[in-house]
This record gives structure tokens, sequence and C-alpha cells, in this order.
């Protein structure tokens, strides 16, 4: 049996121990060079790679949010400003159980986790350190809970933010618009190149069209932070600069009067006032509207669906992306064409026995209107007039005119989403049905009814460009841009097209305009002693008679809307404009909105008392039914 | 009694290269403990100081006896040792969820770091002895004994890092006592089996967690990989020169944890860069290759055994320390000895070396 030690030279003395010796010597040897080689690596051959990941570690900058550009209306009232709010942040580098600290903070905020969870995965490629809103404009209630489990939650600070602040809460919602985060779609256009996840920018109205001049430039700090987060030292600050102030044309007192007269009236709709000489919006109102406020803190999913799915569509913007059936509105396009392509004149008159036969077919009108001339045909609405001028111009003649005036054209209005319109014309018809016009549906036309479908807005620029006499100017919000100390005016857009209209024309309009509301016309509502108002009614059938029968039982609102185009005062019109009163089933209710602005304008003007609008209607009290009960039998 | 001649055996220069390694610690100490903040450096500086002047005491005592000395009372430290280590898993300091530590008041005493010592004497003082060689299965039994009970009783603390620290001391010892190569290439094969087996079930989760983070840091960077990719960052970003003492931004900005302690080598490359490392790497390599000039040296094999077995264990932890340094072995609660902060570590290894010098010093005596 061999042993398990060597017996050879144990007691030889020291040479025996040569062996392992050498070896041992040489194995430490050989592993110090090996540490000195990886040293080396480290140190000398990746070490750039190394220190740049050493000042990762300690030096961070920090974003300062730039306060989003005041918005103030033409008389300098700041009307969109920022106020700091409380927001509760995650620094994810600094929490251990992500899922955890999301789970507590949701149980004591009562924001759901989902909610929480998707902002953060939104956030996933952020730098770690760098605070991730997770509740923005915190309750007291939820800063209090935040703080209270301070040491369960480590990594979440409440950090005060600029946010964006509508004073006018839903007054003007669909004209400011609304702000929001900067989404992952628009960080990968060309636009959003130099903004950084996590920034508010605008999504809607002038906040997104002007949304450069709004934005600021952010600031940062450079600092030094230890392994906790702790800022050392700061190594350089560039404060953030504000985004440039915006004035706008709008006039609140307008919007305001629009605004409270659709309240009182108690109908939604839209409604766009503007100088005709200019092109300046004074007021531009959609209604039901929303609170932007809520945008400005971060709208949660739940609002959001709320409002998308909302049949009233209170983000859509009537005003410029509603299209109706125009109505009796569009008789002004009818008499500007007729008398411009000369084929009658103010003279000509008609017969109207409530109705008449066109193409084979009978055609009713709403009154029996007996004899009218031009003028008279427009104060009255005689549709009999308006069929016989049908009768005899060509669909493209009209489409001519009523092009001339804006209608089915884009306004260019600095708003994003403007909807274009529709005047029919036989190219149009070619192209859509690959049929030709038939005369016969130009009488439907010719009252506004048929394949015309309108924004209110390109009605505001048809009475705007009919009462400067032809030039259909382009409606716009920006008046001027702070230049550092004061207001510059920026250039005035150019007119979109202009005609010169006859002053034959331009007297008859004015005067059928003129009895429309002061000789009893169906736009009495709208007169005002002393201001020589034009105007124009006009009723938009949503379903035909047959039609409402046919559909019998619905949901739907089949109500008709109401139309009414304004400008005053003759002669030398300042202001003009459409009220559209959705479902509202009058258009005598909406010219007593135009008339209620029309009158603040003017008062407003003189210095005078405003006018005030009668209290509205009180909600019916809904009456409590008890329960029968042998108690209170 | 330490007589003249004795003393101009003493290796100078072997002290002076412990003492240098010594100083650079302190130093060291200082700089990772320092808050930038508020500018004073931590308690750990003075606790060293203090315990390398007790250590030196420890150093002359070592040397002054003749090792033949303790060899003879071998038995009555070894039950000395496994008391006071009994006593730590009974009564000891519990921090951070290892116990492991006495409480003498002025400063807390870890026993398992003078095992080594104590173990590399009972197995030279055992492989010494001819009559009770290892040959037999008893003298085998005893082997396992000696090494076995410490093992376990640290491990129980736990602190698994110290006590593998016990098994290249029996490892050195055996080969030099004349283990056959073909055993040592059966025990390294037996080793290599047994790694996967011990991963899966004699560790701790957390001990897997850092061998497995080792092998991948990036799974879990934040976790336990995080240590071993600062350490690199820490030495990488040092650079050829180094930032500068207090200048490391990865130290003195606490990126990187318990670096006054298993780290310290790190830092050094950060404040010292390379060329710091190479003559640090060089006074480690020096004080090994001299510590085993002894073990040549020495008159009888008593004296080899133990040197052979103090500076086995010794460069190991040496090797490991600087290895888990520089990102190349897992995170292991393993210091540095002589510079990384650690009173009880401190003395130990100059004790050690004391007996490393004592051997050397008494290569003439009979």
């Amino acid at each position: 049996m061999t042993s398990d030690f060597e017996t050879n030279g144990i007691g030889g003395g020291r040479d025996s121990f040569t062996l392992p010796m050498t070896l041992l010597r040489f194995s430490v040897v050989l592993i110090f060079v090996a540490l000195g080689t990886r040293f080396w690596l480290l140190q000398v051959a990746q070490h750039e790679k190394y220190r740049e990941l050493a000042e990762n570690n300690h030096q961070r900058t920090i974003a300062l949010d730039a306060p989003r550009g005041v918005v103030v209306d033409r008389d300098g009232r700041p009307l969109v400003e920022n106020r700091y709010s409380l927001n509760v942040s995650l620094v994810r580098e600094k929490v251990e159980d992500l899922e955890g600290t999301l789970e507590l903070l949701a149980e004591v905020s009562g924001v759901p986790a989902s909610t929480l969870t998707s902002v953060v995965e939104r956030h996933r490629r952020d730098p770690v350190y760098s605070p991730i809103v997770l509740i923005r404009d915190a309750s007291l209630s939820q800063v209090a809970a935040v703080a209270a489990h301070e040491l369960e939650l480590p990594g979440l600070l409440i950090q005060q933010l600029p946010t964006r602040h509508y004073r006018t809460e839903d007054v003007a919602a669909h004209l400011f618009g609304y702000v929001g985060e900067v989404s992952d779609e628009q960080l990968a256009t060309a636009e959003f190149e130099a903004v950084r996840s996590g920034t508010v920018v605008g999504q809607s109205g002038i906040e997104q069209i002007y949304n450069e001049l709004l934005m600021g430039r952010d600031g940062a700090r450079q600092v030094v932070v230890d392994s906790i987060g702790r800022e050392i030292d700061t190594v350089g600050e560039q404060m953030p600069v504000e985004g440039r102030q915006l004035q706008l044309t709008l006039d609140y007192d307008l919007q305001e009067a629009a605004e409270n007269a659709f309240a009182v009236g108690g109908f939604n709709g839209a409604a766009v006032v503007l100088d005709p000489r200019t092109g300046e919006i004074l007021a531009l109102v959609s209604l039901p509207a929303y609170d932007p406020n809520a945008f400005a803190l971060g709208i949660d999913q739940d609002s959001w669906n709320a409002l998308n799915q909302d049949t009233l569509r209170p983000l859509n913007n009537r005003a410029l992306q509603g299209r109706y059936s125009p109505g009796s509105i569009f008789k002004i396009a009818m008499t500007v064409a007729a008398l411009e392509e000369g084929v009658v004149t103010p003279d000509f008159t008609v017969t109207c026995r409530g109705g008449g036969m066109f193409y084979g077919q009978f055609r009713q009108c709403l009154g029996t209107h007996g004899t009218v001339d031009m003028r008279e045909a427009l104060e009255k609405s005689c549709n009999t007039y308006f069929y016989t001028l049908g009768e005899l111009m060509e669909i493209d003649q009209i489409h001519k005119w009523a092009t001339a005036l804006g209608l089915g054209e884009l306004s260019g209005i600095d708003l994003p989403h403007e909807v274009q319109g529709l005047i029919p014309s036989t190219a149009w018809k070619e192209e859509r049905r690959g049929e030709p016009w038939y005369p016969g549906e130009t009488i439907s036309v010719a009252i506004g009814q048929g394949p015309v479908d309108l924004t209110p807005l390109s009605l505001a620029v048809m009475m705007a460009t009919v009462a400067n006499g032809g030039t259909r100017v382009t409606p716009h919000l920006l008046k001027a841009v702070n230049e550092g100390d004061e207001f510059v005016p920026v250039p005035r857009p150019v007119p979109r097209s202009q005609v010169t209209l006859d002053p034959t024309t331009l007297a008859a309009v004015t005067d059928g305009l003129w009895r429309v509301v002061n000789n009893g016309g169906t736009g009495r509502r709208a007169r005002i002693d002393g201001r020589d108002v034009l105007g124009k009614t006009g009723t938009a059938q949503v379903i035909s008679l047959q039609g409402r029968v046919a559909a019998g039982d619905t949901e739907r609102d089949l109500r008709d809307h109401g139309w009414f185009v304004f400008a005053a005062p003759a002669g030398a019109p300042e202001i003009a404009g459409v009220v559209f009163g959705e479902h509202n089933e009058s258009s005598g209710l909406s010219a007593e909105v135009a008339r209620h602005v029309m009158e603040t304008y003017f008062a407003k003007k003189d210095g005078s008392p405003r006018p005030v609008l009668p209290l509205p209607p009180l909600p019916a009290t809904p009456q409590v039914v008890l329960p029968v009960t042998a108690a209170n039998q | 009694m330490l007589e003249r001649r004795l003393y101009r055996h003493i290796d100078w220069l072997l002290s002076g290269a412990l003492a240098l390694l010594c100083v650079i610690g302190v130093a060291m100490i200082y700089s990772t403990t320092y808050e930038p903040t508020t500018g004073v450096a931590g308690p750990q500086v003075a606790t060293q100081v203090w315990a390398l002047a007790i250590g030196l005491v420890a150093f002359v005592i070592m040397l002054w006896v003749d090792y033949r000395w303790f060899a003879d009372s071998t038995v009555l430290i070894f039950v000395g040792l496994v008391a006071l280590l009994g006593y730590v898993l009974l009564f000891g300091t519990a921090e951070g969820g290892a116990q492991r530590w006495i409480d003498l008041g002025v400063f807390n005493l870890q026993p398992s770091e003078f095992a080594r010592i104590v173990v590399a004497l009972a197995l030279a003082t055992l492989f010494a002895d001819r009559r009770r060689g290892p040959q037999t299965p008893g003298g085998w039994l005893t082997t396992a004994l000696i090494v076995g009970v410490p093992f376990l009783l640290i491990s129980q603390q736990p602190d698994l890092g110290t006590a593998v620290t016990l098994l290249p001391v029996c490892f050195g010892i055996l080969v030099f006592a004349g283990l056959r190569l073909r055993y040592v290439a059966v025990l390294v094969v037996l080793a290599i089996l047994a790694a996967p087996v011990a991963f899966f079930y004699g560790l701790e989760d957390y001990q897997r967690q850092r061998i497995s983070s080792f092998l991948d840091p990036e799974q879990d960077p934040r976790g336990a990989g995080y240590q071993q990719i600062q350490a690199q960052i820490t030495v990488g970003s040092g650079g050829p020169m180094g930032k500068g003492f207090l200048q490391g931004t990865q130290s003195q900005y606490n990126f990187l944890p318990v670096a006054h302690n298993d780290f310290i080598f790190s830092v050094l490359a950060e404040e010292q860069g390379f060329l710091g490392v190479v003559v640090a790497l060089g006074l480690y390599l020096f004080v090994i290759l001299r510590g085993l000039d002894a073990a040549r040296l020495a008159k009888d094999r008593l004296g080899t055994y133990l040197v052979v077995g103090v500076m086995s264990g010794f460069s190991f932890q040496v090797i490991y320390n600087i290895a888990m340094s520089a990102g190349l072995a897992p995170v292991k609660g393993l210091t540095l000895p002589l510079m990384s902060s650690g009173g009880s570590s401190v003395i130990a290894t100059l004790a050690a070396f004391g007996l490393v010098l004592n051997v050397r010093m008494r290569r003439f005596t009979n």
C-alpha cells in the first residue's frame, strides 16, 4: 500500500521543499502579473470608457421646466397663465421595489395603480435619476399621504412645477386648446426633435399652433451627487426662459357675452365674431366645452374616455370642425352670384304663391309672399324667389361666387384641424359620382340645401367679405408677440382672395339684410336701436320631414339647427359673424345671441353700461317623491 | 529571550514593506471615510491607528517568543480558539446579519481572524511530528478536525468567506508536507465537481445571487451586481495616474459601498491610478515572496509548515481581495490584509508576520 505522502526526502533537509516552493512562487508571480494586466486593461486601455461611466455616476443634468408663455386678450388681460402646482414624482434609481412602491402610492393617493404603471412605462427610457411626474397637481391630502409614508416610499418626491392655468376655465376652451405631455409619436417628428420626453406641449388650439413660441426654453442645472442622489455641489446652471407672451385678437368681453347668451338661451352650438375690416377674431365659441385645466394636470384615462365618448362631442370645435347645412343663410351668396353674374337686377321680381313648379316638381315656400323683389325676398327669406334664381343660373356660377365669399374653402385661421366645407359644382359631381350635374339639383342648392355643407367659420368669413365689399380676409387670432419689453404686432395675414363687388350688388344685399332685422323680417330679434344691424336667418334641417317619419323613435336629436349671420353697422361694418344654435329649432334664438354680442361690442366702444342678460331659466326642480310606506301613508 | 544575535537576524526589509502597506492602508481609510461635505474623516482612522499599535505589540510578542514554544502549547491554543468561536456563536455581537464579534468595550474582537494562525500552528505541529504523521487514518481525522471545527463554527456565524480562507492554509501545508501531486490533482478535480453541488445546496440565496451576478453583473445592476460594476468603474476611472488623494469621485460620493473595508484597493486604484496599483501590487508580491523565503530558510519542518500555512492564507486573501476589487471575483466580505479597515484583521495579520519573522530569525539557533 502506498502512502498518501511522499516519504522520499522528508528527512532530507531543506532541499526537499524545492518543487512545491518553486510552484508556489511561480503561481503567485503569475497571478500578480495577471492582476496587474487586469488593472492595466481597466485603467489604461479602457480608461476613457470608465471615466465616462464614473462621470455619469456623479454628474447629473437636472432639467428646469420653463413656464409656457402667458396668453392675453386684445386688452392685455391675461387669460392663460401658469401657476406652481405640487406634483408627486418618482426617482426610479432610489426605488428598490418599483411595483410595491406604485401599489402603496396607489393605495394612499387613490390614483389607480394601472395609471401609475402606465406613466412609468411611458418614461422607461428616461435616465433613472430624472424624476417622473406620477401625480400632477396633487391634492393637499395626496401630498400629506405621500409625506406620511416617506419611509416606505423612498424615491418619491414632491416637486413644484409650473402648470398651465386657464383662468376662464371652460370659456374659449377650444380657442386656447390644451396642453399635454409630448407623445412618443410626436417625439419621432422633426418638430419635436429638441424636446425631451415628459415635456408638456400644446396639443390643441392656440397652444398647439403657437407651441414653439409658447414653449420657452427649459433650463438645466448640472450637479454633483453622491450614491444616494444627494446633491453635493452645483457646477453649472442655466435658468429656464419663459415662453413668449402672446396677445390675441380675442376680446374677452365679447367671448364672455356670447357664451353667457348661449347659456341663457339654453342651447349648444358655435359662434364666430370677427372684425370684417381685418379678419381679427373677436370671439370664437364652441359648446359644449371642456375645462382645459383638466388636461394641464395630465388628464386621466377615465376623463379622457368620457370626453371622447360623449355624444355631444365636447372636444370637437364646432366653429371650424363642424359641417352643417347653411339653409337660408346661403341666399346671401345666391344674391351676390345672381347680381354679379348679371342674371338679374335687384328689381327683378317673382310672385310667390306658397311655392312653385320647378323642373316638373312642386317646391314649397314657407309663406305666401306675393310679388317680391330681391330685397323683400331676402327680408322674408322667400324660397320661391331663390328657386327661380336657381332655375336661371348654372351651378358653377353659384360655386364661383360662393367660393369668392369663402364658402367651401379653408379660411386659413391660425387654429389646427380646420375642416373644409363643400359647395357643389359640375366638376365635383363628375369626380365624386361620375355623373353630370342636373339643373334640377340647383333648385335645392339655391336655398342652401342639397350637397351644401359649411363650417360656421366659413359663414362668418362670408359675412365679413360681404360687409367689407369683397375682400376675403383671413380670420386670425394672433395679434402681437412679446419681444422682451413690449408687444410687437405680427403682420396681418394676407386676404385669401379678393373681388370687387359691384356697388349695386352691395346696396341690394345691404338693403335686404337690413330689412331682415329692422323691417320686421325673420331676424328682428337682432335689432338694436340706432345701430343698423344687418342679418340673415337660416334653418338647417337635420333630417327631412319624410326622413323624420321614417326614422321613427330614435335617440338621435333630430331638431333643426338655427342660424344667424350678422354685420353692423350698415355702411361701415366693424363687427360681423355667425351664431349657430345646435338643435335650438329657432334662428330667432340665435339672433338673440348675436344681438347680445353686438350690444356688448357697442356698449364697450361707447363706454356705456353693458347690456344685461335676463336670468337664465332655472333648471326644473326635481320633485322628491317619497316611497309610499306605512309610516307616511 | 531575544538575544543580540537574534536581533541581527530580524528581517527588516519585510518589516519595512509591512509598515509601508499599513501606512498606505491608513491613508486610504482616511480617504474613503472622508466626508467631503464636512471635511472630517471617519472614526475608522483612529481605530485603525490604535489597532496598528496593538498589532505592533502582538508582532513583537510573536517575534520574541520562540515559535517552538507556541508549538508546544498548540492544544491549549487550539482549544482556546474553539472556545472563543463558540462563545461568539452563543453570545457574540451581531452586525449586518452576522454574529462575528466579541464586545471588548474599547473595540470588538473578531476571533475568526485569528483562526488562520491557530490552524496553521496546529497543522504545522501535527505534520512536524512524524510519529503522529498524517499517513494514518487517525492523522487524517486529526487534520480534518483541526480545519473542520473552526470552519464549521465560523461558517455558522455566518461568515463563509473567512471560513474558506482556512482551506488554503491547510492545502499549502499538506503540499509541503509531501502530499502526492496526484492527490493534489484529485482534490482540485473534486473541488471543481463539488462547486455546482455546493452552489445549489450549500449556499444561501444571497450567496448564490452574488455568484450569479458576478458571472453576469448586468442582470441586476442595481442589486448584487452593483458593487462589482461600481468596483470596475472605480478602478477604470482612476486611469494611469489616478484622480489624486481625496479626489476619487466614486469613493468620495459613496458609489462604492464598504470602500474602506472590502474595496479599499479599488479606491487606491482610483485615487493613485495604475502607478499606485503597481506599487501596491509590488509591495504585496514582495511581502509574499519574502515571507515564503522564511519557509525555505527555516531550520525545521515546524518552521517551514508554519510559515507556509500563514503565507498561504495571507496570499489567498490578498489575491482574492484584489481580484474582487478589479471585478474579477464574486463579491465576498474578505478584507485586504494590512490595508483594509478592521482591528482584528490588522492585529492577526501582524501577529502572523511576527511568527514568520520569528521562524526566519531563529534559522540558525538550536
